[in-house]
C-alpha cells in the first residue's frame, strides 16, 4: 500500500507537485489521467526517488514505511517499480546481463541469496514467453534498436521478474499495437495480487478496457482534482478534462 | 554475466585504498649509482655479461640520445624529468640470474603470489586453471623466473629473458633487435636502447602454433628506479603466438619512469596477438606520484598475409604516452588495434596507434574506447597512412569516448593520409556521457550508482573486452571498476 500525503515537490526550483494526496491499497489498481504537463511523470519520479526532484513537503509511505530518505536503488529493493514512459538504452549490456544484475542487486540488498544462473534463466525464459518477447532479444543490448512497443514489453518483463509491491506504469500503452496492448495487459493482470498495488498512468480508456482499474484519479497542475470509479474514465473520454481543470490548463 | 556480477561485487568490496598492488616489498637490491653516463651504460652491459657488439650498440644509442630532445607534442603536462636523478639498474640481490625457482628468493615468490601470478609450475598444473600460461616475471631490472620453459622447448618455442637470449641465441637477437624500432626512432626508444635492463624474448619457429599463452609480468619495486624493459617477439613463417603483458608498481610519492620498447616481427602467414593490461600506479587523487609510462611498441608485418593484433587495457600510470603500431609491409598483411584507456583522478593519457600501409591489399582495424572521469584528460591520437605502393589499403577506425562527470576531458586527434588513390579509410568517432537518465534507470531497477556506472562502462568497452583472452578479460573488467572508484557522486 502506498500513501501519499500533501506532497509538494519541485525540479530546478520549479514547483510541479502542489499538495498531492493519494492512497493505493494493497490489491488495488488505480489509474491516473490528466492533461499533458500536469505532473504525472514527475510524480512517478518523485515516488521512485530520482535525484534532483526535491520534496519540499508531505510524505510518502510504502506499507507504512517512510521512503523519502531512501535513494532510488533502496526504494527499488523495497518494492517500488517504475515502467518508464521512455525506457533508456544501455549499449553493450545484454538484456540478460542487465536483468540478472538488477535482480541480484535487489535480492542482496534485502539480505536474500542470489539466484543461481539456471534458476534465473528459467524465470526469464518463462516471463519472456508469456509476454511474447523473443529469446534472441534477451541477448541483444538492452533496448538498443528495440521498437517503441518492444521497449514497453521489456519494461513489463522487468516488472514481472522483479515482483515489486508497488508498480507505476507510465503510459505503458503508448506505442503498443493492438495485439501487444492485449498481451502486455494480460501480463500486468497476471501480476495483480492482494499484496500488490498499481498506479497506471494513461491518456486512453482503451488500456483500461484491459487493465480494469478499481479507482480513477484526475490530475491537474500537480494535484489530484477528482477521484471516482472506473466509469470516470469513460466520462473523461467523452467530455475531456474541462469539468475538472481550470481554463489555464 | 558472471563477470559483470564479479565487477559489481568488486566495486562493492573496494575500500578507500583502491590500488591494491601498492605495497612496497622489502627486498635487498643491488643498484648502479644514480644518474646516466657512458660508465653506467658499460656497467649495465657488464652486469649482464654482454658481448662487445651489444655494449657498442648501447653506447651508440646513448650518444644519439644525448643529441635528441624530449618530445613535447603530446597532450600531457608534467614537470621536467631529471634524468640524472634516476637509478638505471636495480636487481634483487639474492638472485643474480636464478637457474630455477628453487634459487629464487622465497620473498620474491611471495610477492608474485600476492600479485596473483603463478610462478610455480606444479601449482599451475595442479590448479583449477584450465588454460596454462607460461610466465616470465621481471622485477625491477631483471627477470626472476620463467615458467614452462622445458615444455615450450619441446615445441621449439624459445621464451626466455632477453638477457639470456643474448647468450643462447645471439644470432636471432643480433638480427632482430632494433630492426622494428630503430635506436634513432624517438627520445625514449634511444634511452631504452642505451640502458634497457630485461624483458622477454620469444621466437616461434616456422609452422608452430605456440602450445600455450605466453605472459610477462613487470613489477617496479625500487624507489627512484626507472624500468626500461625490452621485449622482442618473432613469429616465423606460418606460426602463431598469443602474448600477454601485465604491469604493477608500488605506491610511491615520487614519479617513476617506465620507458619500454616492444618489437614484434611476423613473417609470411604468421600471427602475433599481443595483449596488455597496464596497471601501473596512477598516483593519488591530487596527482602525487605515479608512473610516467613512455613506451614504444611496434609490430612489423614483414611477411605476406601476416597479422599483428594489439589489445590494450590501460588503467594505470600518471602519464601514458603510448602508440602501439603496425607496419603493414607484407602484401595482404593485417594490423589490428583494440584499446580501452581509462583515466581518473589527475591521470593524463595520450595514446593511440599508427597503421602504416606499405604492401598491397593490406587491411587495418582500430577500435578505441576512451573513458575519462575525475579531473583526467584522455586523448586518442592515431595515424593511418597508405604509401604509394599500397594499392587497395583498407582501414576502419572507430573511436568512442565516454565522459563521467563534468571535470574531465576527451580528445580525438586522427591523422589520415592516402598517397595511393585506391585506399579506402573509414573513420567514426563519438563522444558521449553517462546520462543522468541512464543512471536513474539503472538505479530504479536496484543498482547503486557505482554498480550502474560499472555496468554502463562495461557495456561501452564490450567490443574490445571480447578481444582479450578470457582470463584477462575478467581481470580487465575488475580493473575497470577499480579505476573508476569514486568517479560517481
Ligand atoms: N527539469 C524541469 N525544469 C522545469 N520544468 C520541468 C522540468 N521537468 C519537467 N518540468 C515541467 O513539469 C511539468 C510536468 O511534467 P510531466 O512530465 O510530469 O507531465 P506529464 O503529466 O507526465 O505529461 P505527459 O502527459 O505529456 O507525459 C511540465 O510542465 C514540464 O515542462
Ligand atoms: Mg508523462
Amino acid at each position: 500500500m502506498i500513501e501519499i500525503r500533501n506532497l509538494h515537490a519541485e525540479i530546478d526550483g520549479k514547483q510541479i507537485i502542489n499538495g498531492l494526496s493519494l492512497t493505493v491499497q494493497n490489491g488495488e489498481v488505480a489509474a491516473i489521467m490528466g492533461p499533458n504537463g500536469s505532473g504525472k511523470s514527475t510524480l512517478s519520479y518523485v515516488i521512485s526517488g530520482r535525484d534532483g526532484y526535491e520534496v519540499t513537503g508531505g510524505e510518502i509511505l510504502l506499507n507504512g514505511e517512510n521512503i523519502l530518505e531512501m535513494n532510488a536503488a533502496e526504494r527499488a529493493a523495497h518494492g517500488v517499480f517504475l515502467a518508464f514512459q521512455y525506457p533508456l538504452e544501455i549499449p553493450g549490456v545484454t538484456t540478460m546481463t542487465f536483468l540478472k544484475a538488477c535482480l541480484n542487486a535487489q535480492r542482496k540488498s534485502r539480505g536474500e541469496a542470489e539466484l543461481s544462473t539456471p534458476d534465473f534463466m528459467k524465470r526469464v525464459k518463462a516471463g519472456a514467453e508469456k509476454l511474447g518477447v523473443p529469446q534472441d532479444m534477451l541477448r541483444r543490448a538492452l533496448n538498443v534498436g528495440f521498437s517503441g512497443g518492444e521497449k514497453k514489453r521489456m519494461e513489463v518483463l522487468q516488472m514481472s521478474l522483479l515482483e515489486p509491491s508497488f508498480a507505476i506504469l507510465d503510459e505503458t500503452d503508448s506505442g503498443l499495437d493492438i495485439d501487444a496492448l492485449r498481451i502486455v495487459s494480460e501480463g500486468v493482470n497476471a501480476l495483480r495480487d492482494p499484496k500488490r498495488s498499481f498506479l497506471v498512468i494513461t491518456h486512453y480508456q482503451r488500456l483500461l478496457d484491459y487493465i480494469v482499474p478499481d479507482t480513477v484519479h484526475v490530475m491537474s497542475k500537480g494535484q489530484i482534482v477528482k477521484t471516482g470509479p472506473k466509469e470516470l474514465a469513460l466520462e473523461l473520454e467523452a467530455n475531456g478534462y474541462r469539468d475538472y481543470v481550470g481554463e489555464a490548463a | 554475466m558472471a563477470a559483470v556480477q564479479e565487477t559489481v561485487d568488486r566495486v562493492k568490496s573496494v575500500d578507500v585504498d583502491a590500488y591494491k598492488y601498492g605495497f612496497v616489498s622489502d627486498i635487498e637490491s643491488e643498484k648502479a649509482p644514480k644518474g646516466l653516463n657512458e660508465d653506467i651504460v658499460r656497467f649495465i652491459s657488464a652486469k649482464k655479461n654482454e658481448p662487445e657488439w651489444l655494449t657498442q650498440w648501447r653506447l651508440e644509442a646513448y650518444r644519439l640520445w644525448l643529441t635528441m630532445r624530449e618530445p613535447d607534442w603530446a597532450r600531457v603536462d608534467y614537470p621536467k624529468i631529471d634524468f640524472q636523478d634516476i637509478y638505471y639498474y636495480s636487481a634483487p640481490k639474492s638472485t643474480p640470474g636464478p637457474k630455477n625457482l628453487d634459487e629464487v628468493d622465497p620473498e620474491l615468490l611471495r610477492i608474485y603470489e600476492k600479485l596473483g601470478i603463478p610462478l610455480r609450475e606444479q601449482e599451475v598444473l595442479a590448479g583449477v586453471q584450465e588454460r596454462r600460461v607460461a610466465v616470465d616475471a621481471v622485477f625491477d631490472s631483471v627477470s626472476v623466473a620463467t615458467t614452462f620453459k622445458a615444455e615450450l622447448a619441446k615445441a621449439g618455442v624459445i621464451f626466455c629473458p632477453i638477457s639470456e637470449a643474448v647468450h643462447t641465441h645471439p644470432e636471432l637477437v643480433k638480427k632482430y633487435l632494433g630492426s622494428v624500432v630503430p635506436v634513432s626512432d624517438n627520445y625514449y626508444a634511444a634511452l631504452n636502447s642505451a640502458v634497457f635492463s630485461d624483458g622477454s624474448f620469444v621466437y616461434i619457429p616456422p609452422g608452430v602454433r605456440c602450445p600455450m599463452e605466453l605472459s610477462t609480468y613487470f613489477r617496479i619495486n625500487e624507489q627512484n628506479t626507472g624500468q626500461f624493459e625490452r621485449t622482442l617477439i618473432i613469429a616465423d613463417k606460418g606460426s602463431y603466438v598469443s602474448y600477454l603483458e601485465g604491469c604493477t608498481a608500488p605506491k610511491r610519492d615520487e614519479n617513476q619512469l617506465h620507458a619500454a620498447v616492444v618489437e614484434l616481427v611476423t613473417h609470411d602467414d604468421a600471427e602475433i596477438k599481443y595483449s596488455t593490461v597496464q596497471n601501473w600506479y596512477p598516483g593519488d587523487a591530487d596527482g602525487k606520484g605515479g608512473i610516467y609510462n613512455f613506451v614504444t611498441k611496434r609490430g612489423d608485418c614483414r611477411g605476406d598475409r601476416s597479422k599483428i593484433s594489439w589489445t590494450q587495457v590501460e588503467t594505470g600510470s600518471a602519464i601514458t604516452w603510448k602508440y602501439p603500431s603496425c607496419i603493414l609491409r607484407g602484401d595482404e598483411s593485417r594490423g589490428e588495434f583494440y584499446s580501452i584507456a581509462i583515466s581518473n583522478g589527475r591521470q593524463q593519457v595520450d595514446s593511440g596507434t599508427k597503421m602504416i600501409h606499405l604492401g598491397k591489399n593490406t587491411t587495418s582495424r582500430i577500435i578505441s574506447k576512451g573513458i575519462s572521469a575525475g579531473h583526467s584528460n584522455n586523448t586518442y591520437r592515431g595515424q593511418v597512412l597508405a604509401q604509394k605502393r599500397a594499392t587497395n589499403a583498407r582501414n576502419f577506425t572507430n573511436c568512442d569516448s565516454l565522459l563521467i562527470g563534468e571535470t574531465c576531458g576527451a580528445h580525438t586527434i586522427p591523422y589520415i593520409e592516402a598517397k595511393n588513390a585506391s585506399a579506402v579509410f573509414e573513420h567514426e568517432a563519438t563522444t558521449s556521457k553517462i546520462s543522468e537518465d541512464q543512471l536513474f534507470y539503472c538505479m530504479q531497477r536496484g543498482l547503486s550508482a557505482e554498480e550502474a556506472t560499472a555496468l554502463i562502462v562495461n557495456g561501452f568497452v564490450r567490443d574490445v573486452l571480447q578481444q582479450l583472452p578470457m582470463e584477462f578479460a575478467v581481470e580487465a573488467q575488475k580493473l575497470i571498476s577499480i579505476s573508476l572508484e569514486g568517479s560517481v557522486g
